[in-house]
């Protein structure tokens, strides 16, 4: 039995893996339709990891022993995120081992050891990559635990698996204002924290403006298909949490009959296609802010999620 | 069975206190040779460090109790009290295991040459940690005072070891004058506290019935003396100058364990001494410890000295731990026993990891500062290639003190905001608005405490040399190489095992709070609360994280085709990259400046477009100097000045003043 829900466990964060690049594609695929282009294939991000593992590996002459063991590490914390959070089932041994605050803290790992990465060489781009991305990391942390803090009050606790319990047992629809709050606030921290458009964008090396790709500048090869990789499955996973939190309808409770986990994993790409979808639309209607318009971007998200908080609380009294 | 010392635990500890003071006095014997104070000394000062952790942590066991001496020393009717419980047994536990690590690390690090000679150098550390212990196990205010004064005293020989630099001198008096005005208040406060019957025994102060309005006037004396001690704002000024100053050894003693006992001190006054307060000293001390953590990070992601930067830090580190405290105050106000143990095990562990990390990183510094001889960061860089071991062992300190899983620094950042998540539940709804917003700044606090770790260690560690010399720094000896992998062995333990540090925190808890935290799941995992609200498990994470990081590895192995060339960096293809293209420790900070813009006073000397030879300075000031500091002691000389008038320097004005004062006194006799 535990065996069988350990192996559960792995073949989810498994299935993040596969799928994470999918989502990419996907979300590509839209904003190209969207903005009148003719659209790159789905697999698109399958080919481009394909070739990446083909190239030979370039690395800087004085890279040091970190610059190479951190793809490795960003990579393994975002399958370990994504083996923890429930996406498919919330029947898992594993999910003890972390809360949703010790998640936001894996994800402080992953961006930590990527700046130290990006450090490591001593170009100019580096370090401004890694100045850029501390300084929207330690915007969004704070309001993605004011998010987290919201559900905590809704539904008593900052584990996942028991948030989405409490969720689906409350009622069907969830309609409450501090989560209307809290929703916004965490659509916010998910696009900065993913580098998408109004922060950061993923298409573009424009030197004035980027932040997520300054960091891998350096990076060739099989290094590179790994830090690519590992920020697919970081916009799966805030993917998951988001549904996790928000609308985890679907998600099976038990896992032991194999209807509710199809249902589930159906049920699954349905919300990852409407999301990808929805993130396409916003970065098309939106338009890049220049990099110090980005803390009052991910301010108003904290004092959005903080609001959430104080509107529960409120509302309880 | 069990061993002697552990059966009569305060006399042991009284010896192994004794054998430090001995060990410095043998310093004296042979006072310059570093052979002998150095390499035979200071690493039987670690042994005795390990001594006393072992003894304190017998205190720690369920079902202990508090072990009293009495010392027939000191003066005349006023023996000295000592006692031994699970309060002064976990800070003891603290000492014992950070000071055993700095130990050592200090036999390879102290050379002859600069500044006190070795002997003297090591009477004043002996001194040093055994009045810290002494701290801890005083019953009696009298005792207490006596010890306080002694480490004060001591460290501050120890801040001027190189008394010739007069930057050092001032940051010495500084640091000695907010001593004293802290020690006064601390000695005031014992004033107050013991209820009128004029007995300073610790015992006799815990029987005292004190009217509330004594009782507040008493915390609030405790609370600005240690804070004093502690660091917090606004008496936080003499740290970014004294820690700096001091020896690296000294700097990690200051900050890892000397800034902990007044952590104790608070603790022990305001939660043991004292009974139930009125809710507000909970709610103040919480906020003021907040303010305290946002403005020390703030100011750490602005320095430009390596060790300023850390002293900024310890501000911070400081501040969570206060802010704790505070929370663990409202929340006994409120009869709410079990949040209460919460916050003060996330208190209590928070000084543990403290002590660890923060030592690791100041002794690196000091590594790199006898490696190079730079404490500027701009003129640091790269050292990762020259020195890899103090780089490797500084990582773990920096990842641990930055709050990431699954080292020690995230579990007692998580404690502390699971405290804070439990705080609905207090029936105070002005209390209720309030709290949330804590532990908002909790979570900025600790997303910035990352942004200026990675500042700290990528300019020193990564990225190329900034100056030429670099290249010629060497790896640290091996001594010191043990003393750091001592305190980062401590850091991941802590991280991977958070149930040994619950543990250790539930005796202390149960004893002062009544209520003991639970450490909740099975060995694997901890869930204070209930296993349905919050778990982490640390060894699952790293473990997880390796076996991912191993599996990845096998695989690219197994398929990649392992052809790996060296370059030039690329750079976007640009050729001519030099070193000072990387961003400055300045400009690392550029965006903390811009945001907190109003928590600094900047003074900017930006070029004119047409300077032939551009030179660019910002100077950063803590605003507190002028707002404050600068006020009282023009105050202070005006008040001198006014008394200077009866100085005439002239003898017959002296015997016409005493001429005056006698008719003044036979006026009031007859």
């Amino acid at each position: 039995m535990n065996m069988i829900a350990l192996l559960r466990q792995l073949a989810e964060a498994l299935l993040a893996v596969a799928l994470a690049p999918l989502l990419a594609g996907w979300v590509a695929q839209c904003r190209a339709w969207l903005q009148n282009r003719s659209a790159p294939s789905l697999l698109q991000p399958y080919r481009k990891l394909r070739k990446l593992f083909h190239k030979d590996a370039v690395l800087a002459e004085h890279a040091s022993p970190l610059f190479r063991i951190t793809p490795y590490v960003v990579f393994g914390t975002m399958v370990l995120a994504a083996a923890i959070i429930p996406s498919v089932t919330t029947d898992m041994p594993f999910a003890r081992v972390a809360d949703a605050i010790a998640l936001v803290g894996l994800f402080a790992t992953a961006r930590v050891f990527m700046a130290l990465a990006a450090m490591d060489i001593g170009t100019a781009f580096g370090t401004l990559g890694a100045r850029r991305e501390m300084m929207v990391g330690f915007l969004a942390e704070p309001a993605l635990l004011m998010v987290l803090f919201n559900a905590f009050l809704m539904y008593g606790s900052t584990a996942l698996p028991t948030v989405v319990h409490g969720a689906l047992a409350a009622h069907g629809l969830i309609l409450r204002p501090s989560l209307a709050f809290a929703g916004v606030a965490f659509v916010m921290v998910l696009l900065a924290e993913n580098g998408r458009i109004p922060i950061d964008n993923p298409t573009t090396h424009l030197e004035l403006t980027m932040i997520h790709e300054a960091m891998l500048l350096e990076y060739s090869a099989l290094h590179l298909a790994l830090m690519e990789w590992a920020a697919w499955l970081k916009l799966f996973n805030y993917a998951c949490i988001g549904f996790a939190l928000f609308a985890p309808w679907g998600i099976a409770l038990h896992a032991d009959t194999t209807s509710p986990l199809l249902l589930a994993l159906a049920l699954l790409l349905l919300k990852l296609a409407v999301a990808g979808g929805a993130l396409a639309v916003i970065e098309t209607v939106s338009a890049k802010l220049r990099v110090f318009r980005a803390p009052e971007f991910l301010s108003t998200a904290f004092l959005l999620a903080v609001l959430g908080i104080l509107v529960h609380l409120q509302l309880r009294s | 069975m069990t061993y002697l010392p552990f059966a009569y635990p305060l006399p042991a500890l009284i010896t192994l206190i004794a054998a430090w003071l001995v060990l410095g006095m043998l310093g004296l014997l042979q006072p310059q040779r570093v052979g002998w104070v150095a390499r035979m000394l200071f690493p039987l000062g670690a042994l005795v460090a390990l001594g006393v952790a072992a003894v304190a942590v017998s205190a720690l066991r369920a079902g202990f109790t508090p072990q009293v001496l009495v010392l027939p020393l000191g003066l005349p009717d006023l023996p000295f009290h000592l006692r031994l419980d699970a309060l002064s047994g976990f800070f003891l536990m603290l000492l014992g295991i950070a000071g055993a690590g700095i130990s050592i690390f200090a036999a390879g690090y102290f050379r002859r040459g600069e500044g006190t000679s070795p002997g003297l150098l090591g009477l004043q550390y002996h001194v040093f940690l055994a009045s810290m212990a002494l701290v801890v196990l005083a019953d009696d205010a009298y005792l207490f005072m006596l010890a306080w004064e002694t480490m004060a005293l001591s460290s501050y020989f120890l801040v001027t070891s190189q008394h010739r630099i007069a930057e050092i001198r001032r940051a010495g008096f500084i640091y000695l004058l907010m001593a004293h005005i802290g020690a006064l208040s601390i000695l005031l406060c014992f004033g107050a506290l013991h209820g009128g019957n004029w007995t300073m025994t610790f015992d006799a102060m815990r029987g005292a019935s004190l009217s509330p309005a004594w009782a507040d006037v008493a915390f609030c004396l405790a609370l600005f003396g240690f804070g004093a001690k502690a660091g917090l704002f606004p008496v936080h000024i003499w740290l970014p100058e004294a820690h700096p100053a001091a020896p690296s050894p000294v700097s990690a003693m200051m900050s890892g364990l000397m800034l902990k006992t007044a952590i104790y001190g608070l603790l022990r006054v305001s939660m043991d001494l004292m009974h139930t307060g009125p809710w507000w000293w909970g709610l103040v001390t919480m906020l003021i410890g907040l303010f305290t953590a946002l403005f020390g990070v703030v100011f750490a992601a602005v320095q430009t000295d390596m060790k300023r930067l850390l002293a900024y830090s310890s501000i911070e580190n400081i501040g969570l731990i206060i802010a704790a405290v505070g929370l663990a105050l409202l929340a006994r106000s409120f009869d709410m026993n079990l949040l209460a143990a919460l916050a003060l095990a996330a208190a209590l562990i928070h000084a543990f990891n403290h002590a660890l990390f923060k030592s690791l990183l100041f002794l690196a510094t000091g590594s790199v500062l006898h490696a190079t001889g730079e404490r500027n960061l701009g003129k640091l860089g790269g050292l990762i290639r020259y020195m890899p071991w103090v780089a490797m062992l500084a990582l773990v300190g920096t990842l641990a003190i930055a709050g990431l899983p699954p080292l020690n620094g995230f579990v007692s950042e998580w404690l502390l905001l699971q405290a804070f998540l439990s705080t609905p539940a207090i029936p105070h709804s002005f209390i209720n608005m309030i709290v949330p917003l804590g532990a908002a700044a909790v979570a900025l606090t600790a997303a910035l405490a990352g942004y200026v770790m990675v500042k700290f260690y990528g300019v020193i560690f990564l990225g190329q040399p900034r100056e030429a010399q670099l290249e010629r720094a060497h790896d640290a000896g091996v001594l010191e190489r043990i003393g750091l992998a001592w305190l980062a062995l401590g850091c991941i333990l802590i991280g991977v095992f958070p149930q040994v540090a619950l543990d250790a925190a539930a005796s202390v808890t149960r004893a002062l709070t009544g209520a003991a935290v639970q450490r909740g799941g099975t060995i694997w995992w901890i869930a204070p609360v209930s296993p349905a609200q919050a778990s982490y498990s640390g060894l699952w994470l790293l473990a997880g994280l390796l076996g991912v990081v191993a599996v990845v590895f096998v695989i690219v192995r197994l398929f990649y085709h392992g052809r790996v060339r060296r370059v030039p960096p690329w750079d976007c293809g640009y050729r001519w990259l030099t070193p000072r293209m990387q961003d400055t420790a300045e400009g690392f900070g550029q965006p903390i400046r811009r945001i907190f813009g109003p928590f600094f006073r900047i003074e900017r000397e930006v070029p004119a477009p047409d300077d032939a030879q551009p030179h660019y300075a910002i100077r950063i000031e803590d605003r507190t100097w002028r707002a404050i500091y600068a006020p009282i002691t023009a105050t202070v000389r005006r008040l001198a000045d006014a008394v200077a008038v009866l100085q005439r320097g002239r003898l017959a004005v002296y015997l016409l003043y005493s001429f005056l004062t006698l008719i003044v006194l036979l006026m009031f006799v007859i």
